[in-house]
């Protein structure tokens, strides 16, 4: 039964993944930002796991399960540690594109991740690459966007973890067999990056008193 | 002995902790010690290496080689004296702190940094490599952030999301260079396994996971146009923690991205990688070049100078060649070397004066004549003036390519490395020499001293005189690039 549906399962996940990035570039609140990266993590939790029940790979399954721990409980309780609820519940006034035009640039880059993807895609021809190959790369590429056009430093780290998140969501078809130590490192990572810059964030606000990091810009050549 | 070099760091940083001692002085002996301990155990590796050969530990999950036992090298020589000089410049001197629990913090998250930088050249899992690389970044963040300025927590954030964005593409690439490996056969995911495998696997996965390194790591050596958040990390940190991020940090991002040259050499149908190491170098070194005419801060100076020799290191190797090669072993070296001596004589003229523009301090040689001295030394170091070994190590580079006929190379090469000298010899001109004010200097710290005058002994001995097993070193890791 799991077998037969598997890959339209992880195509459905990989079109609602694709979605929750696209909605993290456009939408303001950073509270809704958040909620939908968790969102975007149980989807990569679900692929892991469809995945690794249809190759009856354990190291996957492993994955969903670090993935499940580190991204839906860990991270939005070290942030809200670190950088202080205070932070976390603002609302970005003003955005560097307008939502329109981000994304339109959004589904171009999309579009862009299918062109790089396809090549390695044939080159390999191995299952489930087709899908989550150039999903996962236009996670990474929306994740950038979202960190280049984000004025907020807490938007900005959740840019991050969407790149994170889209190499992940590459990385369960591409090299399904991963040591497990490579996982559990790789998801240590991911909390120790969001502790960090969540406490630079702190910082940050309690030395300038604001968190938009773009009007930072003392340092500059001129 | 490997994983004594992973161990002892981390007994360090808790050590350090220790409420022992007055004013801070406990955790700077444990650190100079600790490091002085990390830098023989290095000496011993490297020795090990050079008469029996790569070694493995721990079955097989740490390995080392030349060209990783002379970066383990260099990261554990500037790790002990930049031990000395912070023991100067962040206990005696005060920078940044007056708590003495912000002071252990600094050595905690010095020895955790030391740690990371440590592990690249001795974890053999690439995609723990990534980690370690990334650990990096992560640790010093709040070393750079450590005066807790405006401008210091500016450049953190640049630092971090940058290099981690950076670091994210690399990912991707690692895992699609295990994919790579996967479906040549059952390769090992190790710097040798690459190069053994890379005949068999895909072009377009090699080639695609390169270029995502090159872009990624590229970001972390402050490859141009990605070098933005570099001058700032490196001028806004504390001295000390400069000499390491410029000094040896960029050389370990680096190090990732050189070890898949032989890796794209070996593999017939992908590009030849020569090329575009040295366009990538020369852009880089030709940017920095003309980017240090118009700075007005020294540390910055200092700052684009390494961008300027991460990109001459690049375009070493991608002259190709045994001499190439072996002149690019020697510009790490001698880079890593001289630039931490400038950037302790770079915190040493700042303790002194209390700024950092250019434009602010005049005949800082009558004023605080040690500082003059060490900041004319240095500047005319890394700028390339014999009898230092940045002059040897770059005019090895010129003969080297110009033995292989790369006329155009070596031409545009040789102007940015003149450009940068011109620029490098006028500024520090403009501090050392001229009318002396009379504003007040403070006094340096004996420790800042101490650190300047080891640093300086390789510095000026290399330029003269190379020794022999240090030069068989240098052939052993240029071998490693393949041929």
């Amino acid at each position: 039964m799991i077998n037969l549906f598997t890959e339209p399962l992880d195509a459905f996940c990989g079109g609602f993944f694709l979605l929750t990035a696209i909605g993290i570039v456009s939408t303001r609140q950073i509270l809704a930002c958040l909620r939908l990266f968790v969102i975007q993590a149980l989807l990569l939790v679900a692929a892991a796991l469809l995945i690794g029940v249809k190759l009856s790979s354990g190291d996957l399954v492993a994955v969903a399960v670090i993935t499940f721990v580190t991204k839906v409980v860990a991270i939005p309780w070290v942030l809200k540690l670190s950088a202080g609820s205070e932070i976390y519940a603002q609302r970005e006034i003003d955005q560097v594109l307008n939502i329109p035009l981000a994304l339109l640039i959004s589904a171009a880059l999309v579009l862009f991740s299918y062109f790089v993807a396809t090549p390695m895609v044939t080159a390999v021809g191995q299952p489930f690459t087709d899908i989550n190959l150039p999903i996962g790369l236009a996670g990474l590429v929306l994740g950038a966007f979202t960190v280049t056009v984000r004025r907020e430093a807490m938007a900005q780290l959740i840019g991050l973890l969407v790149m994170e998140n889209g190499v992940f969501f590459a990385s369960i078809s591409i090299v399904p067999h991963l040591p497990v130590i490579a996982e559990i490192s790789a998801a240590i990572d991911v909390p120790v990056m969001s502790l960090i810059i969540g406490l630079l964030i702190r910082r940050i606000h309690k030395r300038t008193g604001s968190t938009v990091v773009s009007e930072l810009a003392t340092l500059r050549e001129d | 002995m490997l994983a004594a070099v992973l161990i002892l760091p981390l007994l360090a940083a808790l050590l350090v902790l220790l409420p022992i001692g007055h004013r801070g002085r406990w955790p700077a002996l444990v650190t100079v010690l600790t490091n002085a301990i990390l830098l023989a155990l290095a000496l011993a590796i490297a020795a090990h290496v050079l008469y029996a050969g790569a070694f493995h530990e721990w079955n097989r999950s740490l390995s080392i080689d030349a060209f990783g036992a002379l970066l383990l090298l260099l990261v554990t020589f500037l790790g002990f004296t930049t031990a000395i000089f912070s023991w100067g410049y962040i206990v005696e001197r005060r920078v940044g702190a007056t708590r003495t629990d912000k002071v252990r913090l600094y050595y905690t998250l010095y020895h955790l940094f030391i740690l990371s930088m440590v592990a690249v050249p001795l974890i053999a899992h690439v995609a723990l490599v990534w980690i370690a690389v990334e650990m990096t970044t992560l640790m010093s963040a709040f070393l750079v952030a450590y005066e807790d300025t405006p401008a210091s927590l500016e450049a953190a954030w640049k630092y971090v999301v940058l290099t981690s964005m950076g670091a994210i593409l690399g990912l991707l690439g690692v895992l699609i260079l295990y994919w790579a490996t996967r479906v040549a056969g059952d390769v090992p995911f190790t710097w040798a396994g690459l190069v053994t495998g890379a005949p068999h696997m895909p072009k377009t996965l090699l080639w695609t996971g390169f270029l995502l390194i090159l872009v990624g790591f590229g970001t972390k050596v402050g490859l141009v146009p990605l070098h933005t958040w570099l001058p700032d990390a490196h001028s806004q940190a504390p001295s000390p923690v400069c000499a390491l991020l410029s000094g040896v940090e960029t050389s370990t991002a680096l190090f990732v991205i050189l070890r898949l040259f032989p890796v794209l050499q070996a593999a017939p149908l992908v590009a030849d990688p020569r090329p575009w190491f040295i366009a990538i170098g020369l852009v880089s070194v030709g940017a920095a070049a003309f980017l240090l005419l118009q700075i007005r801060d020294y540390k910055r100076m200092f700052a684009f100078s390494t961008v300027e020799h991460m990109g001459i290191i690049m375009v070493a190797v991608g002259l190709g060649g045994m001499p190439a090669h072996l002149a690019a072993m020697y510009q790490l070296t001698a880079h890593a070397l001289t630039k931490s001596f400038c950037f302790f004589a770079a915190g040493t003229t700042l303790a002194a004066t209390g700024t950092q523009e250019v434009g602010a301090v005049h005949g800082l040689i009558h004023r605080a004549p040690l500082a003059g001295t060490a900041l004319l030394l240095g500047g005319l170091a890394i700028a390339g003036a014999p009898p230092f070994v940045v002059f040897i190590s770059e005019f090895s580079i010129f003969r080297a390519g110009l033995a292989n006929g790369q006329y155009l190379s070596i031409a545009l090469l040789a102007l940015f490395v003149a450009v940068a000298f011109c620029a490098l010899t006028f500024h520090i001109n403009r501090i050392v020499f001229g009318r002396a004010e009379d504003s007040p200097v403070h006094a340096i710290p004996k420790p800042c001293l101490a650190a300047l005058v080891i640093a300086a002994i390789p510095m000026l001995i290399l330029g003269l005189y190379l020794p022999g097993p240090l030069a068989a070193l240098f052939r052993a890791a240029a071998a490693t690039l393949g041929h």
